[in-house]
């Protein structure tokens, strides 16, 4: 299948009048990859990248979890959590690890301001996109 | 082991195909979804749903470990792929043996020797299976020399290509001469191999598969064959059972290579062996085998009166057959149309969109296998199948009106379909008073 220009300009209209972030076709004879705001994703990454913080109602952030996996506070059993509630952070700071068949992916906590709550429990499974603290964002 | 939670890595109609499966036995189920398919029907009767990533497949549903990990840490015992995405993946199948998780498929050695072509096909040969004609060839003089035993025309394929890429077709010596260096010269730009194979041509050829079934403890059975010749790119359009127009020593004689085959390589589990059926000869040929369950195996289910999505749980919980090959009975005829959201006026542009209508008739021995309701998502990330009609019949212009009159009124808004291309096939004489083949679709029905 040829892609014509039309084609391209529909497929970016179609992605426009979505709320897709980013859409990719593959066929035998192409690879179309397009990202809302630009950048392409780098799949073979090591720390996992933090979703964007999601606004709570009360003007709290949350860092959600980037990926489906087992959530770990701190690097070892017994060792001290990575952050708890109270603890100031930046967008760098690793706020926890979440395994994935034995790989321990530090998340990254994307926003800059105050642990408010830990919404997830210990090494117990979460989902892709829950929760997993809150935070008030800095000033 | 025995199952009793069921972890189901897939999305869509086979989905909830899955749980309706795991219902019927009496297991629970968790749905592993992406983020955009986490609400519909699947999710609703499954009795959990865990998120499994973004709505790329690549960050979702193609996770191997995000799979594997997400089924041990909902406490199931089984995964079951569905097809597609991981369904073929004897690394999944792998890791989840490593885990103490029951995979519904065939062993992952089983699986990678059925997904090597070449391997896969040298083990057909030492099972005994016809194959169609071909070698690997060195020089234009060596390709010549086969063609003049074989006959013309013969295709020239990259060895180590797939999907339909780096064929030529050569209609006598002179054509031969004339594509072997492109040949090479595509082998090696798009393979970095340039390692020919040649091959015969099947004119006029018919898909014909048989759908097997085998259990841990030797048992192995065929329950029938389908006849997928009405496709368009490969892809499969109409799908019936029994193969029609076919001569009873033929069936018969496919359905025992098929048994053979899966018997040969150690198989286990449901899987459906693919062969190439000369149109004018009935000479048959052996193509591959696929270890998953088949998008159109309702059709094959409602001809035996079988649960074949309830048989593959059963086997990878260690339970055996059942049933022999002399209960299996084929009554009436199936015919299934794949309802996909591609605008086939407009060049079988994909139209993903939000249903806003969906409507299917209530049609006497109709099946309906969807996913959809209105407002149901049809993403642009995954395939773009809507929604299997299954018609049965006494026979097959029963069946077929079947799923003419579920066409007729069925009402779709909101996505194009390729409702009115179903349509037209069904009515087609071509269809109706004869076998038509692989090729059909796009030469006669369009030209």
């Amino acid at each position: 299948m040829a892609l014509s220009e039309d084609d391209v300009r529909e497929i970016l209209r179609l992605i426009d009048e979505s709320e897709l972030d980013e859409l990719r076709i593959e066929t035998a004879e192409f690879k179309l990859h397009v990202r809302r705001g630009g950048g392409a994703p780098d799949p073979g990454r090591e720390v996992a990248e933090p979703r964007p913080a999601a606004a709570t109602d009360n003007g709290a952030r949350t860092i959600d979890a980037p990926m489906l996996g087992t959530f770990y506070r701190a690097e070892a059993p017994g060792a001290a959590p990575f952050v708890d509630v109270g603890a100031e952070i930046g967008p760098g700071t690793v706020v926890c690890l979440i395994e994935v068949m034995k790989m321990m992916n530090p998340v990254e906590a994307g926003v800059a301001g105050t642990i408010v709550e830990v919404c997830a429990e210990n090494a117990q499974l979460v989902e892709y996109g829950e929760p997993l603290f809150r935070v008030e964002p800095a000033a | 082991m025995s199952v009793a939670r069921v972890f189901i890595a897939n999305r869509g109609e086979i989905a909830l195909r899955i749980v309706r499966a795991c219902r019927t036995l009496g297991l629970e189920c968790v749905l592993g979804a992406s983020e955009i398919d986490r609400e519909g029907p699947a999710a609703r009767l499954a009795d959990r749903v865990v998120c499994i990533g973004p709505a790329s497949a690549e960050q979702s549903y193609l996770r191997r470990d995000v799979v594997v990990q997400a089924a041990l840490g909902t406490g199931c015992d089984a995964i079951h792929p569905g097809y597609g995405f991981l369904a073929e993946s004897p690394e999944l199948a792998a890791a989840a043996r490593e885990h103490g998780l029951c995979f519904v498929g065939p062993p992952p050695e089983v699986m990678a020797l059925a997904g090597d072509k070449l391997r896969a096909r040298d083990a057909a040969a030492e099972a005994g299976l016809p194959l169609v004609p071909g070698r690997e060839v060195a020089t234009p003089a060596d390709a010549r020399g086969f063609a003049e035993e074989s006959g013309y025309p013969v295709l020239l394929k990259a060895a180590s290509g797939g999907g339909g890429r780096g064929i030529k077709l050569a209609g006598d010596a002179a054509e031969l001469d004339t594509v072997y260096p492109v040949a090479v010269a595509e082998a090696r730009a798009a393979f970095g191999d340039e390692r020919l194979y040649v091959e015969r041509r099947i004119r006029e050829a018919r898909h014909v598969e048989v759908q097997v079934a085998a259990d841990d403890h030797g048992a192995a059975i065929h329950l029938g064959e389908r006849d997928c010749s009405v496709q368009r790119r490969h892809q499969k359009l109409i799908e019936e059972a029994p193969a029609p127009f076919l001569a009873e020593r033929s069936r018969g004689a496919l359905r025992d290579a098929a048994v053979t085959f899966a018997r040969a390589i150690g198989y286990r589990n449901l899987g459906t062996v693919e062969f190439l059926l000369d149109a004018e000869t009935e000479d048959f040929f052996f193509l591959e085998m696929n270890c998953r369950i088949q998008v159109e195996h309702p059709v094959t289910e409602a001809v035996t009166g079988r649960d074949l999505v309830a048989m593959q749980l059963e086997i990878a919980g260690g339970e055996p057959l059942g049933i022999a090959q002399a209960d299996v009975a084929i009554a009436g005829h199936a015919v299934e149309c794949r309802l996909t959201a591609e605008d086939a006026s407009n060049g079988f542009r994909p139209s993903p969109g939000t249903l806003t209508r969906f409507d299917v008739p209530d049609v006497a021995d109709l099946r309906v296998d969807t996913h959809c309701e209105p407002g149901t998502l049809i993403p642009p990330h995954y395939d773009s199948l809507m929604a299997k009609l299954i018609g049965h019949g006494a026979d097959r212009e029963e069946a077929v009106d079947v799923v003419r009159a579920a066409l007729d009124g069925l009402r779709v808004e909101g996505v194009e379909t390729n409702r009115a291309l179903l349509a037209s096939v069904l009515d087609h004489e071509d269809f109706v008073r004869g076998a038509v083949t692989t090729r059909w679709l796009e030469e006669a029905a369009f030209a």
